[in-house]
């Protein structure tokens, strides 16, 4: 027997080693952000948690986090069509419905020039604003909130 | 005066003329009673048969024999708290669409009948077309709904038994507001069980200055 054949031979008893042990028993080791479940498994629904609209405004975390919505929003349509948001916090809606105003910055686009209506980049609202609610982190982590003296 | 004109022959004068002449001719044959109970009875029968009938058409599931509405105003229902929620009360198509009121209600019948003429000739018989009408067919019905002071959501929603503590701030809020006002539903509740329109707030506008604010 050559070294070849000794070689090849030892490859091929590893590699059938390897395709033969049971699949779900590694992937069972990674660790995803879904945690600890199996690949064909679906993890198992985490509560619902039932928004309560009256506890205020939560105050930002730092400078540059974009407001909480301190309301219900499941109802909203915000489409192609149409943007239900803005019915109160466009200009001049804002005024007649006393609701705080979409930010300037929300009428440039992105070659800075000036609009009369909120710019298209801008347009889905809850891509950045979420309602606010006091639930755990998903995911665990480090993040410490900016103390300001007031 | 001559035979004929005493004892007109059949053919003579007219259909519509002799049947005329029939009807008014006292039988000599029945008795009143039997009349009456005949009548009673007939009437009961055309009339029940007749309301039965209108109810038939009165069904989600009449309602959806049109693919017009299975396809879009259906669909988008399907997603809302009136087609689904936590107790199960449902508000089906004709609890929002069809007064209960019988006067109203035939009224609103004999107006569907340009809805069966658009649907034979297909004006709205893809989603492109339907989307481009969406706006005229959006406005027909919140004009309607604003003449009617939202009878149709008086049904079931009334202002007299809301517990304005129960709702959130925001709500309250304006709902206290429309109760001073005078204002009606639709005014506020617009696409509360189908999609709104493209360019829904100047057509918002449009409505209340037609109806003088």
């Amino acid at each position: 027997m050559k070294p070849v054949h000794i070689a090849l031979g030892a490859f091929g008893l590893i590699f059938a080693v390897a395709t033969l042990s049971p699949i779900p028993a590694l992937a069972g080791d990674v660790q995803s952000l879904r945690g600890k479940t199996e690949i064909p498994e679906i993890n198992p629904t985490p509560e619902l948690t039932k928004q309560r609209a009256d506890k205020g405004r939560f105050t930002r975390n730092y400078r540059q986090q974009p407001p909480l919505v301190p309301h219900k929003i499941a109802k909203y349509e915000i489409d192609l069509k149409v943007n239900q948001c803005l019915r109160c916090h466009d200009w001049p809606y804002n005024v007649e419905e006393n609701a705080p105003k979409v930010s300037e910055t929300h009428y440039t686009d992105r070659d800075g020039t000036a609009l009369d209506h909120i710019a298209r980049t801008r347009w889905f609202c809850t891509q950045c604003h979420v309602p606010q609610e006091d639930a755990p982190a998903l995911v665990r982590n480090t993040f410490k909130p900016l103390q300001r003296k007031q | 005066m001559t035979p004929q004109q005493e004892n007109p022959q059949p053919g003579e004068g007219g259909f519509l003329k002799n049947l005329w002449k029939t009807l008014m001719r006292p039988s000599g044959r029945f008795s009143l009673g039997t009349l009456v109970v005949a009548g009673a009875i007939g009437g009961i029968l055309s009339w029940g048969g007749f309301n039965w009938a209108m109810e038939m058409t009165n069904t989600e599931t009449f309602c959806l024999s049109c693919h017009e509405m299975e396809d879009n105003v259906y669909r988008e229902y399907k997603n809302t708290i009136h087609y689904n929620n936590r107790t199960g009360v449902r508000a089906t198509c004709p609890d929002c669409h069809v007064p209960k009121e019988w006067g109203h209600k035939v009224m609103r019948k004999i107006q569907a009948s340009n809805e069966l003429y658009h649907h034979f000739l297909g004006t709205i018989d893809t989603r492109e077309k339907f989307e481009a009408k969406r706006i005229t067919l959006a406005k027909n019905v919140w004009r309607v709904m604003k003449r009617t002071d939202s009878r149709e959501c008086r049904n079931c929603h009334s202002f007299d038994y809301m517990d304005l503590k129960m709702q959130e701030s925001r709500a309250r809020k304006r709902h206290v507001d429309a109760l001073d006002e005078g204002k009606t539903c639709i005014e506020c509740h617009k696409g509360v069980a189908h999609e709104l329109p493209e360019g829904v707030y100047e057509a918002e506008r449009e409505v209340v200055n037609e109806s003088g604010g």
